[in-house]
């Protein structure tokens, strides 16, 4: 009887698993346009440096992260060198440290969601799962670990397409990339809507274009990062006085 | 390379990605309260982070050579337009990105 009751007043655990897989898609279908083109383009490349499609599957599964995994091909075509792909990997995906700062208190008190959340946050996952609302009554864990699942899902097929099919396909989808451009715009904009004061927003823009010119379109977010970092802490009270914050 | 170099380079490079990934998780165990300067960067960190990600996306665009960044320009223009107008982010992007297609397909 008593069970019953608690299950009118509250949705059951399935309920709110479907719900919140049903609310998180609409969020993740410039994603889908994205992914599909960008993992289909990784695919076929690998498919035509003469790798098998397995390659695809296995490292967009493992390492999930598109330009690493771009930059990954070239590693597998020349040399063993170990010490050099680690460091690579450290460098290009750095900004992920980034993102985990922002998500600490999140991501707390979700449970063994929380490892894939972790593990699955590209730069994609972590701007919807950082600045989307999520809808009254949808659980945030699970809103949270669909849009990731998602993600993945587009990505991963997209590249063991483009590794299936390889050349066999071409299209002329020149410039569907800018989704993801688009993308990022609209969520800036969206902060920027909403905060009352603009000193990060304009600190993350004005940094990366300085050491975008300064270092070169390959090494400059290292120090893009500690760029803002810096900035962040010496402005730390006017910025924490002008308040509203994401 | 042989087939476990392979192996050992892709686990390299899903090793160096989980590392960046989960270190910030590993530093500040989530039963002790997080620092406040880490609360702080958590809080500031998000806007800046969306401004460095728009510039990242464009970093290969080039000012002086080419078609001169016009195209990226544009449709950023029609995004931010589109979404002051609408305020609907599945519009903004779609009308956004299919003038860039069109501008590059056509034009540039």
């Amino acid at each position: 009887m008593k069970k019953a009751e608690s299950m009118n007043n509250h949705p059951s655990k399935s309920q709110q698993i479907r719900q919140a897989a049903r609310h998180a898609f609409p969020h993740t279908i410039p994603i889908f346009a994205g992914f599909w083109f960008l993992g289909i383009t990784y695919g076929i490349y690998m498919n035509v440096s003469g790798f098998s499609f397995l390659y695809p599957l296995f490292m967009s599964l493992t390492i999930f992260g598109g330009s690493l995994e771009f930059v990954a091909v070239e590693m597998l075509l020349s040399a063993f060198a170990p010490v050099q792909t680690l460091v690579m990997a450290l460098m290009i995906q750095a900004r992920h440290l980034f993102y985990g700062i922002a998500m600490l208190d999140r991501f707390k008190g979700l449970g063994c969601k929380k490892i894939y959340l972790i593990f699955g946050m590209c730069d994609e996952s972590f701007s919807i799962n950082c600045s989307a609302r999520v809808p009254e009554g949808t659980d945030r864990g699970w809103f949270m670990f669909f849009v990731t699942l998602y993600n993945q899902i587009y990505w991963v097929t997209g590249a063991v397409l483009g590794g299936l099919l390889g050349s066999l396909i071409s299209f002329d989808t020149e410039g569907l990339d800018f989704v993801m451009t688009a993308m990022f715009v609209v969520i800036f904009l969206e902060q920027w809507l909403k905060e009352k004061s603009h000193y990060t927003a304009v600190a993350g823009i004005a940094v990366s274009v300085v050491c975008l010119l300064l270092f070169g379109p390959d090494s400059f977010m290292i120090p893009t990062m500690t760029g803002i970092l810096c900035l962040l802490t010496i402005f730390r009270n006017p910025i924490e006085k002008a308040g509203d914050m994401a | 390379m042989t087939l476990t170099q392979q192996i050992i380079t892709i686990a390299l490079c899903a090793l160096g990605t989980m590392a960046t990934r989960f270190l910030p998780f590993l530093l500040f165990s989530s039963r002790k309260p997080t620092p406040r300067y880490i609360q702080y960067l958590g809080k500031a960190l998000p806007a800046a982070i969306f401004g460095m990600l728009i510039v990242y996306c464009l970093k290969n665009v080039s000012i002086l050579s080419g078609s001169h960044g016009l195209p990226e320009f544009a449709a950023i223009l029609v995004v931010v337009g589109l979404h002051l107008w609408k305020r609907q982010m599945l519009l903004s992007i779609a009308g956004g990105t299919i003038c860039y297609m069109l501008l590059v397909q056509y034009i540039f």
